[in-house]
């Protein structure tokens, strides 16, 4: 049996009686006992007034929708309290610090939010003719200026959808430069065992088999590992730089001309660019192919989920493969290359059906503008600062992964400190949640046992590191204390309790049934 | 009863070996809520994937300890899945194999040899 | 600098903290000829004002939907967002929260996606449906590579309908994967050719409807040919609000639903962010690409949701997940939530009736326009029409007049041999003065 992953607990264990936070009815101070949309029984009603149509054109008989749908309508007043009832039970940057490592989450500014619902972006068509969106072209073209000018490199596809995507792009710009060079044969992508899943599912998508690389004690990529597997079916190797345990790849230039050597591409994982940008351009280390997530680095919001965005730097023998669309600067104004013909003969293709994120490049830009330059690489450095902060207050009580030399924009600890207290990392996690923040990345990357991955960012001031640092340190002493129940039982203030995952996995119920099944009820 | 290095065990009767994981891999795999069994007629080649078994937060390949082919599987998993926590060794099996190669069991490590190895993990 | 709280005494301090002297000493790791000392060559910080002045002046440039006659459909659509919808999603803990891996201090988000998932499978009639995909033309080419998952057969035959736009979206991704593809001839009404390129080898069948010419099918004779061979037949509509007038592809037998969602809750926005709907069998649940959310129990027995059945995914599969997505599209997936909550199911069929009503009065204006010939027999809110001249020089022309006209399709596939065909969207927020005008502009622009 393939082992992947570390088994821990998915389902919560009996709770002890007097940690129980039941009401009455189930709401809780401010917090509401809030039921689906389809329990609140507007089977008969609309919260938008619409005039009545005249009538249905005879040639759709037979096509029509005539059995209920099963939708629900409610009015305003009960829409407001219902979205913002469940909206309470959401931890956001805006409440808190939010330390997931390898996610970036910084606060997002809300002059991003005003200039992506001017209606000169908000309310434009991505089919109406070009003429008419010259403005629009314009703020992309500026985009595309700066994220080619921070990375160093000499052109960029705007359109991935999300980062996994821009290594989607990349690897299909790297797959056509290949077939191109007659070079089709190369099959195999190397990545480092604590990358990012998305690294080798992208590869996999995109047909290609994945061979990992060693890592050295210092937690970098191994360079006699990596040279021995980079051969004749190497087409391309995919490094994440800082890497995922938030260390700079010291050899990243070598592992660049190794790769180069081997006659394959060097593909960098972006996810922690917001460490370096302004102060290191990936062009500059040999870097071929790089996504940049807008939604880290450059700020636009992570709602929840998404929607991102993955633009792609590539390098000058990539470029010609881009996928269309992309915008030219010209003599009568700037104008969307949209077919695989012409200039763009050479595209591998086309990603997506318009033009890419426009409401997350309008927000990147607008954020962009306002650091600046100079704003920009102080980001780097603040968010540096900060994880190393956090890194050197801690490591008396925790344990870091890497105790020697600084590390990049976050910190990584492994659950060696917890050793013999009978608290593992995700008790720690949930009881981070009682004391008011949320958990960091936990359990990634996979090379470090029980990993713990803390990432600041430069939006939180010195007064809330501290808060998070004492919060962490109290934990800490708990937890070495014997202060075991804490932990076994958190969260406790939180909405809810630990969920059985277990249960969730194994009885789906994806969705709300009118025929009320029968509550689930843990085996 | 014997054991791989990946944690399977088969048990031979005849020529019928069956096949699951031992009670250490169900431990660490943690609650498992989803398994693939491998179609009946099916040809496996010893270290090819035979079945996956997942838990919540891990999904993973049972490899063939033996060459052969798929006799039955056990279809009980479907619905109970936690079967394979409950009694890995017994009615938590995944699938019978029709041995081609009967050597291959010598090549494989008994019970002490089994538990001296999960020692060293 | 206004996003960034440290002060120099505080850097200074927290150096020391640190052990190091500068912050030079903490960016060793970064090879020599990779450190720059000074700023990249751009514009240096600015003000809010400043921001606001020069994006507002790009924004000025663009002539927006809402500022005259607009007929543009072809896969985004114009309608009205209700302003509670945009209020709720500028809530911090929905804009600013992240993907909900700690399920009890993200149940806001989960709940939102339980809601949202049952609203989709409702939509499409099928039994399940997935937390969003980024777009509807990135779903459909998750489909395609899901029904090959299932069916092992290799080759996806695409119908002459679908747009162009997803066509060469899907053959990017099936060109890499592997995965054969039969693109059929454009046509108006194409599906029926579908069925005759149905083969042994025909892993899946994509059709759309209301297609990119705008016409309705019923796909259940595709369905029925499919599933004769083996194959699955996967659905895609680009206009949602189609739903609360059409059949349900479920209803019509697809295996697989996908549709752009944009059209409930979301603007324009030039192309993005959009959001993907996937909705597909029961039976294929454990073969969907993306996030899932799934009920469940909390220690205390109430009940909460999680995300759910991820060993499907890249976090946990890696090199055999059923797709590399991460990020998906939650934000717009919630706008989609809460338009679609207000509306319900009155307020939807409501909605379809009159963007057909709209559609109708459209027709009847230009089937009375003198050279313009209406292709599009059985539309539910676009049709196609055969202009007397090249359809992309009408519509600059008609741009200069302060008439959006619709999209020329070879803007789409200038290779079809279509240069005469425009297509023409109406909803809601077309008015009967908006018709007249282009109906007249237009006769101008013909007699010319």
């Amino acid at each position: 049996m393939s082992m992947n992953s570390v088994g821990r607990p998915t389902r919560p264990e009996a709770p002890a009686n007097d940690a129980s936070t039941a009401t009455l009815t189930g709401g809780r101070g401010l917090l509401q006992d809030e039921p689906l949309i389809f329990e609140l029984g507007g089977w008969d009603k609309s919260g938008v007034d619409l005039p009545e149509a005249t009538g249905v054109d005879d040639a759709l008989d037979g096509l029509l929708r005539h059995d209920p749908i099963g939708l629900p309508g409610l009015s305003e007043p009960e829409i407001m309290r219902h979205y913002v009832r469940l909206s309470q039970k959401n931890h956001a940057i805006d409440l808190a610090l939010y330390p997931l490592g390898s996610c970036t989450m910084k606060h997002n500014p809300r002059l991003n939010e005003k200039m992506a619902r001017l209606p000169g972006f908000s309310d434009i068509h991505p089919l109406q003719p070009v003429s008419t969106v010259q403005g629009a072209l314009g703020l992309m073209d500026q985009l595309a200026h700066w994220l080619k000018t921070l990375t160093g490199m000499p052109a960029v596809a705007l359109s991935p959808k999300a980062g996994a995507h821009g290594e989607l792009c990349g690897l299909l710009a790297i797959r056509a430069a290949h077939e191109a060079n007659g070079q089709g044969h190369r099959k195999t992508v190397l990545a480092p065992t604590s990358a990012h899943g998305t690294n080798p599912a992208t590869a996999a998508f995109a047909g290609y088999t994945v061979k990992e690389i060693g890592q050295t004690d210092d937690g970098r990529v191994d360079l006699a590992d990596l040279a021995a597997k980079l051969g004749p079916d190497v087409a391309a190797i995919m490094v994440t730089n800082p890497n995922t345990c938030g260390l700079f790849e010291r050899e990243v230039i070598e592992i660049a001309r190794l790769t180069h050597e081997a006659g394959a591409y060097f593909y960098c994982d972006g996810a922690n660019f917001n460490a370096i940008v302004g102060r290191v351009r990936p062009g500059d280390l040999g870097v071929d192919a790089m996504h940049i997530n807008l939604h880290k680095t450059f700020s636009t919001p992570h709602g929840g989920g998404g929607p991102g965005a993955g633009p792609v730097v590539l390098s000058a023998a990539l470029a010609p493969y881009a996928p269309t669309p992309w915008v030219v600067a010209g003599e009568d104004g700037f104008k969307l290359v949209e077919h695989e013909e012409e200039e763009a003969a050479a595209a591998f293709g086309r990603l997506t059906a318009f033009n890419g994120q426009m409401g997350m490049y309008v927000r990147a830009l607008s954020y962009m503008l306002s650091h600046g330059a100079d704003g920009l690489r102080q980001v780097a450095e603040d968010a540096v600062l900060n994880a190393n902060y956090i890194k050197a207050r801690l490591s008396d009580v925790m344990s870091p992964a890497f105790p020697d030399g600084p590390c990049m924009h976050e910190a990584l600890f492994d659950d060696a400190w917890l050793e013999g207290t009978g608290v593992t990392t995700l008790d720690f996690a949930k009881a981070m949640i009682d004391e008011g923040f949320h958990p960091m990345t936990m359990y990634f990357p996979l090379v470090v046992h029980g990993a713990m991955l803390i990432e600041p960012t430069e939006t939180e001031s010195k007064y809330e590191l501290d808060r998070f640092i004492a919060a962490l340190r109290a934990l800490a002493h708990a937890a070495k204390a014997g202060d075991v129940d804490r932990f076994k039982n958190a969260p406790t203030q939180a909405p809810l309790r630990r969920l059985d995952e277990t249960l969730a996995a194994r009885k789906p119920r994806l969705k709300w049934s009118s025929v009320s099944p029968a509550p689930l009820a843990a085996e | 009863m014997r054991f791989t290095k990946d944690h399977e065990w088969i048990s031979v009767d005849g020529d019928i070996a069956t096949v699951g994981i031992t009670a250490y891999a169900a431990d660490q795999l943690g609650d498992v809520v989803f398994v693939e069994t491998p179609d009946v007629g099916k040809t496996v080649k010893k270290g090819d994937s035979l079945a996956v078994v997942e838990s919540v937060k891990a999904a993973s390949d049972v490899y063939a300890p033996v060459s052969g082919e798929v006799v039955e599987a056990n279809g009980e998993l479907s619905g109970s899945p936690e079967t394979v926590n409950a009694a890995p060794e017994a009615g938590g099996w995944f699938a019978k194999v029709k041995l081609s190669d009967a050597s291959e069991v010598d090549a494989l490590m008994d019970r002490a040899a089994y538990e001296a190895f999960l020692g060293t993990l | 600098m206004r996003y960034l709280p440290l002060t120099p005494d505080d850097r200074a301090e927290m150096l020391s903290v640190i052990g190091v002297k500068s912050i030079d000493d903490l960016f060793v790791d970064v090879p020599a000829a990779a450190r720059r000392t000074g700023v990249v060559d751009l514009p240096l910080h600015a003000g809010e004002l400043e921001v606001e002045r020069e994006l507002s002046a790009l924004a000025a440039r663009n002539r927006t939907a809402g500022s005259g006659p607009f007929f543009c459909g072809a896969g985004a659509y114009r309608h009205h967002v209700p302003a509670s919808v945009d209020h709720i999603i500028q809530r911090s803990e929905f804009l600013t929260s992240y993907t909900p891996y700690q399920p009890e201090i993200a149940q806001g988000t989960l709940q939102v996606l339980f809601e949202f998932q049952t609203q989709v499978a409702a939509l499409t009639g099928l039994e399940v449906a997935n937390a969003s995909l980024y777009d509807g033309s990135t779903g459909a080419a998750e489909a395609v590579m899901m029904a090959n998952r299932i069916t092992r057969k290799g080759k996806a035959v695409l119908s002459g309908g679908l747009h162009p736009h997803y066509v060469r979206s899907i053959e990017t991704l099936a060109h890499a994967a592997g995965v054969a593809t039969d693109t059929l001839a454009a046509a108006v009404d194409a599906e029926a050719a579908v069925i005759d390129a149905i083969d042994a080898d025909t892993a899946c069948v994509v059709v759309q409807t209301p297609n990119v010419f705008g016409t309705v099918t019923d796909v259940t004779r595709i369905a029925e040919a499919a599933h004769a061979a083996g194959a699955l037949l996967i659905v895609v509509t680009t206009e949602a609000v189609s739903y609360g007038l059409l059949k349900s592809p479920g209803e019509m037998g697809a295996d697989i639903a996908v549709a752009e969602g944009q059209s409930i809750g979301n603007g324009l926005n030039f192309g993005g962010p959009y959001v993907g709907l996937f909705a597909c069998r029961e039976k294929y649940m454990r073969q969907i690409p993306g996030r899932l959310c799934g009920e469940t129990v909390d220690a205390e027995g109430r009940r909460g949701f999680v995300l759910t059945l991820s060993t499907r995914e890249q976090h946990i599969r890696r090199d055999k997940a059923t797709s590399n997505i991460c990020t998906n599209s939650g934000l717009c997936a919630l706008a989609f939530t809460i338009h679609m909550s207000l509306l319900g199911e009155q307020g939807l069929r409501r909605l379809a009736a009159l963007n057909h009503d709209r559609a109708r009065k459209l027709k009847a204006a230009l089937a009375a326009t003198p050279g313009v010939e209406v292709l599009t027999d059985r539309y539910f809110n676009e049709i196609a029409v055969r202009l007397p001249r090249d359809a992309a020089e009408v519509v600059e022309t008609l741009a200069g007049a302060g008439v959006i006209a619709g999209v020329p399709y070879s803007r789409l596939a200038p290779q079809a041999g279509m240069d005469d065909v425009l297509l023409l969207a109406a909803t809601e927020l077309t008015s009967d003065a908006d018709i007249a005008l282009l109906q007249k502009a237009l006769t101008k622009v013909i007699a010319q």
